[in-house]
């Protein structure tokens, strides 16, 4: 039997004046995660703990927390990675909170709707069989299909603290792997939800994203890539 | 008190799908979920999804009929013929359409959408992105749904249905964000979240699949169908149960033994590594019980290393992550250790193949139905497509059904009783000493449905977990709430949902314990063969408070191919 000690950020503002750390040691075999330590503590030591979950497997995105001050998801972090004894867990910083480890995404997917995030394309041209793509313009999908949405990158990213209204690395994210799509004809349907000051020009290439992101994705080269379109279209009204 | 023409709880494909329908008919459609939609358990599907579009060269004389046909014999006949037939005829429409959305499927060099074999299929017909194609058709939904502004309460927790004269008219749910329980009216609902893995402690299944919305339906007088047929994935982590897919030996993986053997060659000659789940899984647990596990233990080995990184790395990048970064093993250099693990509920609520259940107003589609296209295995690639196909043909049918009444609206009185009987069970749950633990009895339920109703069944051991069960069910009522607080209240999900829960879990074991024969994924030693004069019947579980389901039987739609002995 091995222990660890969870260190916790716990917060309800409805309840609460400030935030409080607690402390929790959690018993276990073999093997466990912080997600695993979590529901240990909800379920034997403190019924309030509120955290989010639901595939533990790293891919629905659900609990993507700060651990011993790096983002990371919570079910695919193992304790034994972490210096023994300490495993401080808080929520995703920069964000309004819910609840203790929860925080309020709703700006995180207002910004994602807002770029439009479907396959645009004029649809009464569609065969009846699958539009033909050719793998080399399937491979430039591989690495913006990969995003679970779990929103570390959008914590991370000091332009969206400095402004609330930058569409920040995921929902640009988005709109790349849409605009590199060989299928997509948005032609000026969605550039223009990020070619202004909400969008791409607000990246720094600050590369917070890329280090925060749990899939190894690269949101900053899908904006480069905007920008290059943004930039083509007003030059020469191009789109790609 | 908020309206809507129908609401929809569950936002995996199969609700998604069901929305796009009925928003695209102009129907008013909310969608009601425990998690936002694209965070759902669909998304966790990998292999891919079946449909006979004869793109693969090995594959070109493939038809919707020997899809079915495969379907029907993967299901050791107990599927309904007409059902799996009408499935098998829409897929192709159902992949072009998705495709057409945007769904980013692999390709091969002239463009086409690239399939790979997959078990119990004749042909290679499972169409596939990567090996995450749960999460493409899921986010492919989502996006659906947000284009057609499809209302969406994300993180509400629906705890029970509104019935007024025998009708469903809507859900009571409690509100994640912001506390508190409300009612949503409606003229219909369609219950689609997922299944009910949970009710094992070794499941390949997210946190969230309880079969909690399954419990609703049986708690208002819909039967569950088939429970007792519980699939157990050949390959999950040894470790955490994570899936490895079926994909993985569709490319070529091999599933080898401690004395370094490929042991398939013992059971299904023919087709070794891609046998239907039910039987690649007994044959594994065989090796095991026979000692010849990995050093005696009780897993074996996935290997994948012949596959070389480069394909691994193309076709199999997300099973690579998740060895390494779940089991510690890069399946590139060395072979991952794997268990047979809980993964799919071939049953469910009963409903009909436009989803609509006995309740009138009240749909049902994907894991939590049985329509039934699974029968007693589902074939690997077909639960994916069952999510879209039900899911589109359940909203059809809501928006026929409505069109047929003028605008009907519930009378408030249902909501409101609905809503203080919530509120009375939670007020109940709050007051209780809590003399027994909620997470006690959680914990004792997974492990005797592992334990006792696993792989290989048997009447003693059967019998003893079904008392363990109906013991649980005892003491429930003295569980009680150890937090009452408003917002994310995960102690009072959770204790809501063990209610549920232990109910399904009952079903599954009473319906295993009746069905003396063996039959797809229901395999009993004392019971070795498939009795088709007995038991080539569907098992219907109704609730009954106090005890036991009573279970009664429906017949199965047979009629195009002949029950004949499974071999492969």
């Amino acid at each position: 039997m091995s222990e660890a000690r969870f260190r916790i950020k716990r917060f309800d503002p409805a309840a609460d004046a400030a935030p409080r750390y607690e402390t929790y040691v959690v018993p276990y075999e073999n093997s466990l995660t912080v997600l695993e330590g979590l529901f240990s503590v909800q379920e034997r030591q403190d019924g309030s703990l509120a955290f989010r979950y639901c595939c533990r497997a790293a891919v629905c995105g659900s609990c993507a927390m700060y651990i011993n001050g790096r983002y990371r998801l919570a079910c695919q972090t193992n304790v034994a990675q972490l210096p023994a004894g300490d495993v401080t867990v808080e929520p995703m910083p920069h964000l309004p909170l819910v609840k203790d480890l929860v925080c309020d995404m709703t700006d995180f997917f207002a910004k994602y709707e807002y770029i439009k995030p479907w396959l645009i394309r004029d649809e009464a041209d569609d065969p009846e069989c699958e539009i033909p793509q050719s793998p080399k313009a399937r491979r430039k999908l591989d690495m913006p299909i990969d995003c679970i949405l779990c929103g570390c990158c959008y914590s991370s990213c000091p332009s969206v603290w400095g402004e609330e209204n930058y569409l920040g690395p995921a929902a640009l994210l988005k709109a790349y792997r849409f605009e590199v799509d060989s299928r997509d004809d948005a032609r000026r349907a969605r550039l223009p939800e990020f070619d202004n000051e909400r969008g791409v020009y607000r990246c720094h290439t600050i590369t917070n994203c890329v280090e925060a992101c749990p899939k190894e994705l690269n949101p900053t080269d899908g904006i480069q890539w905007l920008k290059g379109a943004a930039v083509r279209r007003r030059l020469f009204g191009r789109r790609k | 008190m908020i309206k809507h023409q129908l609401v929809i709880v569950g936002g995996g494909l199969a609700g998604l799908r069901a929305a796009v329908e009925a928003k695209g008919a102009g129907i008013d459609v909310a969608i009601l979920s425990q998690v936002h939609p694209g965070r759902s358990h669909s998304g966790a599907a990998q292999g891919g999804i079946n449909a006979a579009l004869a793109n693969n060269p090995e594959g070109h004389d493939d038809t919707p009929q020997k899809h079915a046909f495969d379907t029907v014999k993967g299901s050791d006949y107990l599927a309904d013929q007409d059902a799996v037939l009408q499935m098998t005829s829409d897929a192709p429409d159902t992949i072009f359409e998705m495709e057409h959305w945007g769904c980013p499927f692999s390709r091969y060099d002239d463009g086409r959408i690239a399939q790979r074999p997959f078990g119990g299929a004749g042909y290679p017909r499972t169409c596939y992105g990567a090996d995450k194609t749960g999460h493409y058709l899921l986010h492919t939904l989502v996006e659906q749904a947000y284009r057609r502004q499809v209302a969406m309460y994300i993180e509400q927790f629906v705890t029970s249905l509104i019935m007024v004269d025998g009708e469903c008219r809507g859900v009571v749910a409690y509100d994640m964000i912001r506390g508190g329980f409300e009612a949503y009216v409606a003229d219909a609902v369609i219950i689609a979240t997922g299944g009910a893995g949970r009710t094992y402690s070794n499941t390949t299944n997210a946190i969230i699949s309880t079969g909690y919305g399954a419990a609703m339906a049986y708690h208002a007088g819909v039967a569950l169908k088939d429970m007792e047929f519980v699939q157990f994935h050949p390959t999950g982590l040894y470790t955490t149960n994570i899936l490895m897919t079926e994909g993985c030996r569709g490319e070529g993986a091999y599933l080898v033994n401690d004395l370094g053997e490929r042991f398939m060659s013992r059971y299904a000659p023919k087709v070794m590594e891609l046998a239907p789940r039910d039987i690649t899984a007994r044959s594994i647990w065989t090796e095991i019980l026979e000692g010849r596990g990995i050093g005696g233990k009780d897993f074996v080995y996935l290997d994948l290393r012949h596959l070389g990184e480069q394909k691994i790395a193309e076709r199999l990048p997300g099973v690579r992550d998740l060895s390494i970064h779940f089991e510690g093993v890069d399946p590139v250099h060395d072979p991952v250790p794997i268990v047979p693990s809980q993964h799919y509920t071939m049953g469910g609520i009963d409903t009909d193949m436009n989803g609509l259940t006995a309740v009138p107003g009240l749909y049902a589609a994907g894991e939590c139905a049985c329509v039934s296209v699974h029968g007693a295995n589902r074939l690997g690639g077909n639960s994916l497509l069952e999510t879209i196909v039900f899911g589109r043909r359940a909203g059809r049918a809501v928006v026929e059904y409505l069109s047929g009444a003028d605008a009907r609206t519930a009378p408030d009185a249902g909501a409101h009783e609905a809503l203080a009987a919530v509120q009375g069970r939670v007020d109940r749950l709050a007051r209780a000493d809590a003399a027994e633990d909620a997470y006690d009895i959680r914990a004792e339920m997974v492990d005797t449905m592992k334990l006792n109703f696993g792989i290989f069944r048997e009447a003693r051991q059967m019998q003893e977990g079904v008392d363990k069960l109906l013991a649980l069910k005892e003491r429930l009522p003295r569980i009680g709430l150890r937090h009452t607080g408003g917002a994310f209240n995960l102690d009072m999900i959770r204790t809501i949902e063990l209610e549920g829960m232990l109910d399904v879990a009952i079903a599954t074991a009473v319906g295993a314990f009746k069905r003396t024969e063996s039959r797809g994924s229901h395999a009993r030693t004392d019971y070795p063969n498939r009795d088709d004069t007995r038991w080539l019947e569907h098992t219907l579980a109704l609730y009954r408070p106090d005890g036991p389901p009573e279970l009664q039987s429906a017949p199965v739609a047979l009629g195009m191919f002949e029950p004949q002995e499974r071999k492969y």
